[in-house]
């Protein structure tokens, strides 16, 4: 009866999705006051039907309902209470279920916190969230119904997949959804502002806050997911340039070119066809990135052909809406102005230049991730586009971008002068010099590249603090002065989460060790400082898996620092063995075991040993990146009392 | 250039790479259909995987419905399927499944077994693509069911999952069985 009621909810979901796409936008363009006042309530009644429709399957899953298929393919009555509650979206069609609920429910705060925003545009923001809306609930009950019933009922459900069977996992991919799907605000309000032909600083003003808080979330995700794989795969790697992780990374690429660029359209009225494109971009790569990762089609070009309705669909789906805007700014971008002119040593320049690079590395990376797929269907034969080339990619380009970061926030808009600003300049190259020299000596010549970065990052910033503290009001975060607000300081801790991310970066690519090693019971193995004691390994009982467990005690100076239990857990419902490592985790390095495999009768292990200085910074650099956008999006001219007195 | 041209550069460059890929999607001949099904199964003399010194002929496939299965360790999507290949031989008895080790080398190919467990009542080796000619293989994972009289009854392109099993698979087992 309940999964009925979550179909049931489903279809009318899209029945209000369909009004809510229509009824408004008709009404703005005929100034229909009753079809333009239709728009919120209806934002509402969708989000209302999406959440019971989820709740439904919610309610399946803990009440270990198996007569539906999803729940029986996904869980079963050992899973504790917490998976069973992620496993509503560790498939395919709880994680559209998923992505459909953000997505109305952005809709609905939408809704809720426009009451600063024109009628006709919130009206138009609502109805382009309403045609989203009903691509994924057709999508949804045309090929992906998550309530389909199965008779005979099994007795007992296949469990969710043992690796995403983890608190990391669980609430990664909320996180990144929150971040896809925030992107679709940015980019119902560009279509909007299209549909009226007006693109102004109001218009950036209003949609730079949503995707900032868009961005936070899938800044977030991407570190969740890095952490997630960095201790639960065993390899003790961060990032792997795994089509997966790309179809992530790409739409926060973009995001972050968008959010540079609303920045200068809010400030600036410039670069407005420019700022369109990129939200046009940011949620087309967002929707590829869903329906790459979902349709399984990255692993295997043979996926597509396992189900074509839904192959078919998706790339209907993706022309529909990319061509349909594309074709949207064709017909529109025409009749919009230029905006502020600027000079070529101007911020302006900087972000355009920090634009131009952000979206050559979004262009490689989809490049990268799509070639095998392309070569794959073409028949051209096999090619893998790995780690060598990316990391190629991104060491050539990350000096432009940040040499760029590091000067753009210190020059003036519109024109600056070099003079101003060169014994800042000087001091900032002086240091960096200073720091290169000293890690190519002292520690080794890549590390002084990667150093020399930061410091360059860190030390223009810090003269852009001083300069800005001499010349204007204290320091007092929140207190509303001129232009010393909250969205300053946002940018400021941003980029120093960026600075912090490539220190962990540079030092935990060269100074980590990683040693494979084989130990017997009460086997000794010292690596960088550290001396391992192995006590063996014993079986032990979870839930629903069985797991060998090792010990390892770790010695530093003589002084026991810490025991480590590295498991290696074999599930009841099958599949390959997962690896938890055991990791001592620190603000300055982590120390790795994951255990590999027996050898011999006698109780020897292969073993997996690494030392990761600093790695901890890089997902220390990405919370304060998404710090950093948390502030600026509550800077105060964003919040409607302000807004609302002008 | 105008500003009414240039406004049309981004769905240009959309169109062209929509066509391209759409275009390479047709190309895909995934959708061949196996001349051999409803034939004998054809000649598969290969020496046996795991020794070397045995020869294996396609008399191993009659007396039991089998699912014969290319698989190579170098394959991503083989490796995929594994995990089911494994439930498959664990829960039909009746069912054998038999490999055909495709393009590999005999110590990789042992490696995953013993990494990922081993699902084949037999393995046929196959490295210079010998039988895989015969039987018209294109790709691994490819996957033949053949009856108990030795004729292939249907052949599967791509990985095989649960629903796969259930619904594409299966159908044709019970056909084979009631026979």
């Amino acid at each position: 009866m309940v999964p009925e009621l979550g179909h049931f909810a489903l279809i009318l979901a899209l029945v209000f999705a369909v009004l809510q796409a229509t009824m408004p936008l008709i009404g703005s363009l005929r100034h229909s006051q009753t079809l333009i006042a239709l728009a919120r309530p209806l934002a509402w009644g969708q989000f209302t039907f999406i959440s019971i429709s989820f709740l439904a399957l919610l309610f399946a899953f803990l009440a270990d309902d198996f007569s539906v298929v999803y729940v029986a393919a996904n869980s079963n009555t050992l899973m504790p209470t917490l998976y069973k509650i992620s496993a509503v979206w560790g498939a395919h069609e709880g994680s559209l279920l998923l992505w459909v609920l953000m997505l109305a429910g952005w809709g609905a705060a939408i809704a809720l916190f426009s009451r600063n925003l024109p009628l006709p545009m919130v009206a138009r923001v609502i109805s382009v969230q309403g045609m989203v809306a009903i691509g994924f609930l057709l999508f949804m009950l045309l090929t992906s119904n998550p309530f389909d019933r199965i008779f005979p009922m099994p007795i007992e459900g296949r469990d969710l997949n043992p690796l995403l069977q983890d608190p990391g996992l669980a609430i990664h991919p909320p996180m990144l959804y929150m971040g896809y799907v925030g992107f679709s605000v940015a980019f119902a309000f560009a279509i909007a502002a299209l549909i009226g032909g007006k693109l102004d600083s109001a218009w950036a003003r209003w949609s730079r806050s949503w995707t900032t808080v868009a961005w936070v979330f899938l800044t977030l995700g991407i570190a969740l997911g890095s952490w997630w794989s960095y201790y639960e795969l065993g390899w003790g790697g961060w990032w792997f340039w795994d089509p997966v992780e790309n179809a992530s990374f790409m739409p926060w690429l973009a995001g972050t070119a968008l959010i540079h660029s609303l920045a200068v359209t809010e400030k600036r009225a410039a670069f407005k066809t420019w700022t369109v494109l990129l939200a046009i971009s940011a949620f087309s790569l967002s929707l590829l990135g869903t329906f790459l990762v979902r349709s399984g089609v990255l692993t295997s070009v043979h996926a597509f052909a396992t189900d074509p309705t839904r192959g078919a669909f998706i790339l209907i789906f993706l022309c529909i809406v990319i061509g349909g805007s594309l074709a949207l700014y064709a017909w529109r971008a025409p009749s919009i102005s230029d905006g502020g002119r600027f000079d070529l040593f101007s911020r302006e320049s900087f972000l355009l230049i920090n634009n131009l690079l952000l979206v050559t590395l979004t262009v490689l990376v989809l490049f990268g991730t799509l070639a095998p797929l392309i070569y794959d269907a073409a028949g051209w034969g096999k090619i893998s586009v790995g780690f060598p080339w990316f990391n190629t990619m991104f060491i050539y380009l990350s000096p432009l971008l940040i040499a760029a970061m590091g000067i753009g926030p210190l020059l003036h808009w519109k024109r600056d002068q070099f003079r101003r600003l060169a014994p800042q300049l000087g001091l900032a190259i002086a240091l960096t010099v200073l720091v290169v020299v000293l890690a190519m000596t002292l520690l080794q010549p890549a590390i002084g590249f990667g150093l020399g970065l930061a410091a360059w990052l860190l030390t223009t910033h810090v003269i852009n603090l001083f300069d800005r503290s001499k010349r204007r009001e204290p320091i007092t975060i929140g207190a509303g002065k001129r232009n010393y607000s909250r969205s300053y300081y946002g940018m400021w801790i941003a980029h120093l989460g960026m600075v912090v991310f490539i220190i962990g970066v540079t030092l935990v690519s060269h100074r980590g060790s990683e040693t494979d090693v084989r130990l017997s019971p009460n086997g000794v193995y010292e690596n960088s400082g550290y001396r391992f004691q192995f006590n063996g390994v014993e079986v032990v009982k979870g839930p629903n898996y069985d797991a060998f467990r090792g010990e390892f005690v770790v010695f530093q100076d003589e002084q026991e620092i810490t025991r480590l239990y590295p498991e290696k857990r074999k599930y009841f419902s099958g599949g390959m063995p997962m690896t938890e490592a055991g990791i001592d985790a620190g603000f300055l390095r982590d120390i790795y075991i994951s255990l590999g495999e027996p050898i011999g009768i006698t109780g020897d292990w292969g073993l997996r040993v690494y030392y990761k200085p600093f790695v901890r910074w890089i997902w220390l650099g990405c919370i304060l990146m998404a710090l950093g956008g948390l502030f600026a999006a509550s800077d105060r001219r964003y919040r409607p009392q302000r807004v609302a007195s002008i | 250039m105008s500003k009414t041209s240039r406004a049309l550069i981004p769905l240009s460059i959309f169109i062209a790479l929509a066509a391209l890929l759409f275009y390479g999607l047709q190309l895909n001949p995934r959708e061949v259909p196996s001349p051999l099904v409803n034939q004998p199964a054809p000649a598969l003399t290969l020496p046996s995987l795991k020794d070397p010194q045995q020869m294996l002929t396609a008399e191993r496939l009659r007396g039991k419905v089998s699912l014969v299965n290319v698989w190579a360790s170098w394959c991503p999507s083989c490796r995929q399927e594994h995990a089911e290949l494994m439930r498959i031989a664990r829960e039909n008895n009746d069912v054998q499944v038999i490999g055909l080790n495709w393009k590999d080398t005999r110590p990789e190919a042992l490696e995953m077994l013993q990494q990922f467990g081993d699902p084949y009542a037999e393995i046929f080796f196959d490295p210079d693509n010998r039988a895989g000619i015969d039987w018209g293989v294109y790709g691994a994972p490819e996957t033949f069911i053949v009856d108990a009289q030795g004729v292939i009854r249907h052949k599967r392109i791509g990985p095989i999952n649960r629903e796969v099993w259930q619904t594409e698979m299966l159908p044709i087992i019970e056909q084979c069985r009631g026979q």
